[in-house]
């Protein structure tokens, strides 16, 4: 099978004791894209990422990660992927020099002296390639990391949690090497806890909540899910009624009063309605505006609703098997 | 197996450099035994009944294989230490021979210990030790050392990989010291009592110990002494293959399984 995906896995499972971390993952990212692992702690992020990048066997399930069986396979698998993670470090008793070196001869590179001096003026540490690794900053040790798993340009490139604790300086170059190495071609499969980070670098969010992919879209199909957020503030508490017509009408959706602010609210799915839209409807309807604000959706809005509603589902479902 | 080799020699240089760019442990595990040597050899060489000259000579042979079975605890902190750190999981997904990894570690303790060896011999030298067999057979007790110590090596990173944790690899590193103690490294054991030298004399190091005395003619084998000690060469050829074959499996497993 020659397939688009650079990482293909089908119910994979796996236990720890008690824990069943996963419960079979289904997951499918195209070659060439990002593709963000979102999901709460204990999700199974990093259960899933240590199964594909063969430092765990899985309990059931199969995987295809570059074209290769994760099972049949594991060490093909191997020599296509870059790691980089919470776990995956760097030597710290060895300068950034002799890691990358050490890294490159153990790729098979050729001239592992050069190359390494290649990845260290690109990541910004030349400077302080030959003091070991272990005085390094966070961010500096980071994209030591990175430069690591790119001695050999990975076909597949792993990135667990890449910027936490990162200050927003160090943040923005990890995420400038990640578009470059997409732009060359590289899949990535980026776990991450923050939104943001999903919405600036992924082509396409899988969401994973109890060991399973929950949901799946790129980060406009998950905000579309929430929609915008609509507020009018009006400066006579009479005209709230006539307020939150216009609004019924504009969004379709059910407005919610705050008379002590005297606001009223509502969410619409509706991505043509602007704010000047907004603004000439209520005024052509006679509504004196005090205020008004649309506020696109963030991803922590989708997050937070879908895993709310996956949770109301699971406990439906108990619910009802309990009875 | 070039794969092998060749990723094991890069696992030996990344152990080496890391000694380089690191020094202190290698300083402590290589002025411990020569420092044991003269603490043992004058304060307790003049309270025991052979003469200190004798007991000097008697303990150089002891040292160099009790301090072959506590450089143990080198591989263990540093498989352990790697574990906790994140460095063996980088390593595990690398596609690197399963085996390079702990072979590299035990490369670099054998290397580590053939260094320590010559400054310890000739402190050994001076305080009165020496060489009264043929030169073969010193030669040979050498390379029973280092057979030993190559054994060692691989039990230390099994039992690193295992408790992933330095301080804990730490703690039990400190227990390995009572080891050399049930023995005939640092006393004879014909004045046990008689389980307990049979005990002593059953622990890996006295027939090591006992061979290198042989070999070195520095004491003769003792009369009564259990198998491994009274075939003392024979005997530790035979823990030595013992060793290996239970403790490089598993530590080669235990890497590749990573739980």
């Amino acid at each position: 099978m020659t397939s688009t995906y650079a990482v293909l896995s089908e119910g994979l499972e796996k236990r720890f004791g008690e824990v069943h971390a996963l419960r079979g993952l289904d997951l499918a990212v195209a070659q060439g894209t990002v593709c963000g692992l979102l999901g709460p702690n204990g999700a199974g992020k990093t259960t899933a990422v240590r199964l594909l990048t063969t430092l765990l066997r899985p309990d059931a399930g199969s995987a295809r990660v570059a074209g290769h069986d994760l099972l049949r396979d594991p060490d093909a698998v191997r020599g296509s992927i870059g790691v980089t993670g919470q776990y995956a470090s760097v030597d710290g008793d060895l300068t950034g020099r002799q890691n990358l070196q050490l890294f490159a001869r153990l790729h098979r590179v050729r001239g592992p002296a050069g190359r390494a001096g290649e990845l260290l003026d690109r990541f910004g540490l030349a400077e302080a390639a030959d003091r070991p690794a272990s005085t390094y900053s966070g961010g500096m040790r980071r994209r030591l990391d990175l430069a690591a798993s790119l001695v050999r340009r990975p076909e597949v490139l792993f990135l667990d949690e890449p910027t936490t604790g990162l200050d927003p300086a160090s943040r923005n170059r990890i995420w400038d090497c990640v578009r470059e190495l997409t732009a060359d071609g590289t899949t990535v499969l980026l776990t991450t806890q923050y939104l943001e980070e999903a919405d600036q670098l992924a082509d396409d969010i899988a969401l994973v909540d109890r060991g399973r992919v929950a949901h799946t879209g790129s980060p406009a199909q998950f905000k579309s899910v929430i929609g915008a957020h609509v507020e009018v503030v009006v400066t006579d508490p009479d005209v709230l009624v006539k307020a939150a017509a216009v609004l019924d009408q504009l969004t379709g959706a059910e407005p919610s009063f705050d008379h002590e602010r005297r606001a009223v609210a509502a969410v619409t799915r509706d991505a043509t309605l602007t704010l000047p839209r907004l603004v000439r409807e209520l005024d052509a309807a006679g509504v004196p505006l005090l205020d008004a604000s649309l506020k696109p959706p963030t991803l922590d809005d989708a997050f937070l609703r879908l895993t709310q509603e996956a949770q109301e589902t699971q406990d439906t479902q108990e619910e009802e098997r309990a009875a | 197996m070039s794969t092998l080799a060749y990723d094991g020699g890069a696992m030996l240089g990344r152990q080496l450099l890391r000694i380089r760019n690191n020094p202190g442990l290698l300083i402590l595990t290589q002025t411990m035994p020569i420092t044991m040597l003269l603490f043992f050899g004058y304060v307790f060489g003049s309270a025991l009944a052979m003469p200190g000259a004798e007991y000097r000579s008697f303990l150089v042979p002891g040292l160099l294989v009790a301090t072959a079975a506590n450089g143990l605890m080198t591989g263990m902190f540093q498989a352990a230490q790697d574990t906790h750190r994140g460095v063996m999981d980088r390593f595990r997904t690398l596609p690197v021979s399963r085996a390079a990894v702990p072979l590299g570690q035990a490369a670099a303790d054998l290397v580590v210990t053939a260094a320590g060896t010559v400054p310890f011999l000739l402190v050994g030298l001076a305080v009165g030790w020496r060489i009264e067999g043929s030169a073969l057979e010193a030669v040979g007790a050498l390379a029973l050392l280092l057979l030993f110590r190559f054994a060692t090596a691989w039990v230390g990173i099994f039992l690193g990989l295992l408790t992933r944790n330095e301080e804990a690899a730490g703690q039990l590193g400190g227990a390995t010291f009572i080891l050399p103690l049930l023995s005939n490294a640092y006393i004879p054991t014909e004045g046990l009592p008689g389980w307990l030298r049979t005990l002593a004399e059953w622990n890996p190091i006295s027939a090591v110990t006992m061979a290198l005395r042989d070999l070195f003619g520095n004491a003769p084998v003792p009369d009564g002494a259990a198998w491994p000690v009274a075939h003392p060469v024979a005997g530790s050829l035979a823990w030595c293959a013992v060793l290996l074959a239970v403790f490089a499996p598993l530590a080669v497993r235990r890497y590749a399984r990573g739980e």
